[in-house]
């Protein structure tokens, strides 16, 4: 694991990465924070996990997928109710850019 | 308190279905409690009492169903879980006015049962914090002292069942978001094994952490509750297929403790633990032991590194699942960007709280390419190990036993600028999240030095509710009467 520090620009980076823009006041903060709970987790180190099998969820079941048949659970009407704004056919979305 | 909003949710279901009580009747001494304790509690953000009665008088006309197990019973339900025509907004600015066009199927199948849903309980925003100070809208309050915090995530759904405000509500738990909350508020809160309860409908936290619960004034509700909510849900991959158990009925087969063993894991009981939370909890095995349970040690080596192995998992899923919420899909939408990544930048920053934008930031770091394998990869190896550890724990007994928290309630703001001291809050209950297995919250006391209640964990092996519910109902009904503090 990382013996490296994030500095206040690496918190940007990856905050950029995430889609978050962070003032300086919140970079230094998150900075601080983020180094304390990154050292803490590097206690992981003590332990030697050559040859374990990751377990990335306790149910390891195979997936069965559902036949591939077209459902409809939803009407148009339902589905539209509680939108914003719709046409009645479809929902109408202010412009995004 | 009105008579009638102190009853369990067992004995106001019987008076409904005698029809000495009328669903309406219920929901207004909720509504009544509600109007009474909630400009102090704050637990509850959408109410939904119009419909709720419209509804309760349309079932007082047809009469009490005997077949429904939840027939007129007033029910809240944490805001995580979608709800038909209720906003849900997950405790977050982002989704504010998010209204679903369809229920989380354990909502549908409360609502199946006859229950009948008056509001959506307040949460830190995202499931994601300990104390329910997360929240974008409010901070809760536990009604036993209005100074310290509820718990969380699901810390309104604890603190309504606690003000008499709901005969039973769902919280979530991804690491320990329902039993600490239990435990802050003195009340019963179950975390079901993974898979046992349907996850569709659930807005994700950490998709392979969470599970859906109940939370009630008694083991018995909670095992009422989890008898409707239990079982496969095809449009949920995740779900078990395998048989339910008829909760309520098991409860009924165990008066005492005879002929079991229960495993007092030494890393539960040692260093770090309050004094007042160790003497109430080792009055409850000393107890348990009277009843006939046999205790014995148990080792559970890998739980120094739980936190650090949840978090590092539970942020890199929560970056990803929360990755979908970019101004275009749903909710909030920043309005001043001027093109595409900048209005998934400026909406995302407006509207996520910091302990939500500290998540994601920490979620990407460990999930990027130099860094996976040190963290992700490592954190799932030493997941597996500590499966392996509970499963040679359960080889020697049939339940573990150790406190939910290391201490009680604790004043609102007391850790909310040390993020990492509030994540060591959760180093009793994490570790069953991380390996699946069911766990459950009992009050067991009032701390000597806080006057606040303290909870017992009890934890079983994967599917095994039953004995564990069991125990815990034999427990309740054997431990010393102690009467919770009310301070609204």
């Amino acid at each position: 694991m990382s013996d490296v520090k994030l500095s206040t620009d690496e918190v940007a980076k990856v905050a950029s990465l995430a889609r978050l823009d962070l003032s300086e006041e919140k970079k230094e903060l998150f900075a601080g924070q983020l180094n304390n709970i990154l050292s803490y987790m590097d206690k992981l180190n003590e332990i030697d996990t050559k040859d374990v099998e990751p377990m990335f969820s306790p149910v390891e079941h195979t997936t069965v997928l559902r036949k591939d048949v077209v459902t409809k659970e939803h009407t148009r009407d339902e589905i539209l109710a509680n939108a914003p704004d719709s046409d009645g056919q479809y929902f109408v979305v202010p412009r995004i850019v | 308190m009105s008579s009638l909003i102190e009853k369990s949710l067992t004995e106001i279901h019987s008076l409904l279905i005698a029809g000495e009580v009328t669903a309406v009747e219920a929901v207004k001494a909720c509504l009544d409690q509600i109007e009474k304790t909630e400009p102090k509690i704050k637990a509850l953000l959408a109410k939904d009492g119009e419909n709720a009665l419209k509804l309760a008088e349309e079932m007082d006309k047809q009469g009490p169903d005997a077949s429904k197990p939840l027939w007129g019973v007033p029910v809240v339900i944490k805001d995580v879980l979608a709800t038909k025509d209720i906003t849900t907004t997950c405790g977050s600015k982002i989704l504010e006015n998010f209204v679903p066009f369809y229920d989380a199927t354990s909502v549908a199948k409360l609502k199946e049962a006859g229950a009948i849903i008056i509001a959506k309980a307040n949460m830190d925003e995202f499931a994601m914090g300990s104390t329910t100070e997360n929240s974008a809208y409010q901070t809760t309050c536990n009604p036993c002292d209005l100074s310290r915090v509820p718990g969380g995530s699901s810390g309104g759904s604890g603190a309504t069942i606690a003000a008499g405000q709901c005969f039973a509500a769902l919280g979530t738990d991804t690491g320990g978001s329902i039993r600490l909350p239990a435990s802050f508020c003195g009340c019963v809160g179950v975390k079901p094994t993974y898979g046992r309860v349907s996850r569709y409908g659930m807005i994700a936290y950490g998709s392979s952490l969470d599970q859906i619960g109940p939370m009630t004034r008694t083991v018995e509700d909670s095992a009422r509750i989890l008898n409707v909510i239990a079982g496969h849900d095809k449009r949920d991959s995740t779900s078990v297929n395998c048989e339910v158990p008829n909760y309520i009925e098991a409860l009924a087969e165990r008066t005492d403790l005879s002929g079991l063993t229960i495993g007092l894991p030494e890393e539960y009981w040692g260093e770090g633990l309050s004094e007042e939370v160790s003497e109430a909890c080792k009055n409850a095995i000393k107890k348990a032991e009277e009843l006939g349970a046999k205790t014995v040690p148990v080792k559970l080596s890998m739980t120094e590194y739980a936190i650090a192995t949840y978090y590092i998992i539970a942020m890199a899923e929560a970056s990803s699942n929360l990755s979908r919420f970019d101004g275009i899909r749903y909710g909030h939408r920043s309005k001043d960007a001027d093109e595409l990544i900048d209005l998934y930048t400026k909406s995302r920053t407006e509207a996520f709280g910091d302990e939500v934008q500290r998540r994601i930031i920490i979620g990407t770091y460990v999930l990027s390419a130099g860094y996976y394998d040190a963290y992700y990869c490592k954190a799932a190896q030493i997941r597996r190990l500590m499966r392996n550890d509970f499963e040679k724990a359960f080889e020697s007994c049939d339940l573990i036993a150790g406190p939910a928290c290391p201490t009680t309630a604790f004043p609102v703001g007391e850790l909310t600028a040390d993020p990492l001291q509030m994540y060591l809050m959760d180093i009793f209950t994490i570790s069953l999240n991380l390996v699946g297995m069911p766990g459950m919250s009992l009050p067991v006391g009032i701390g000597k030095d806080t006057n606040m209640p303290v909870g017992l964990q009890l934890m079983a092996p994967a599917f095994g509710e039953t004995t564990m519910l069991q125990a815990a109902n034999v427990l309740e009904k054997n431990l010393p009467d102690f009467s919770k503090p009310q301070k609204f």
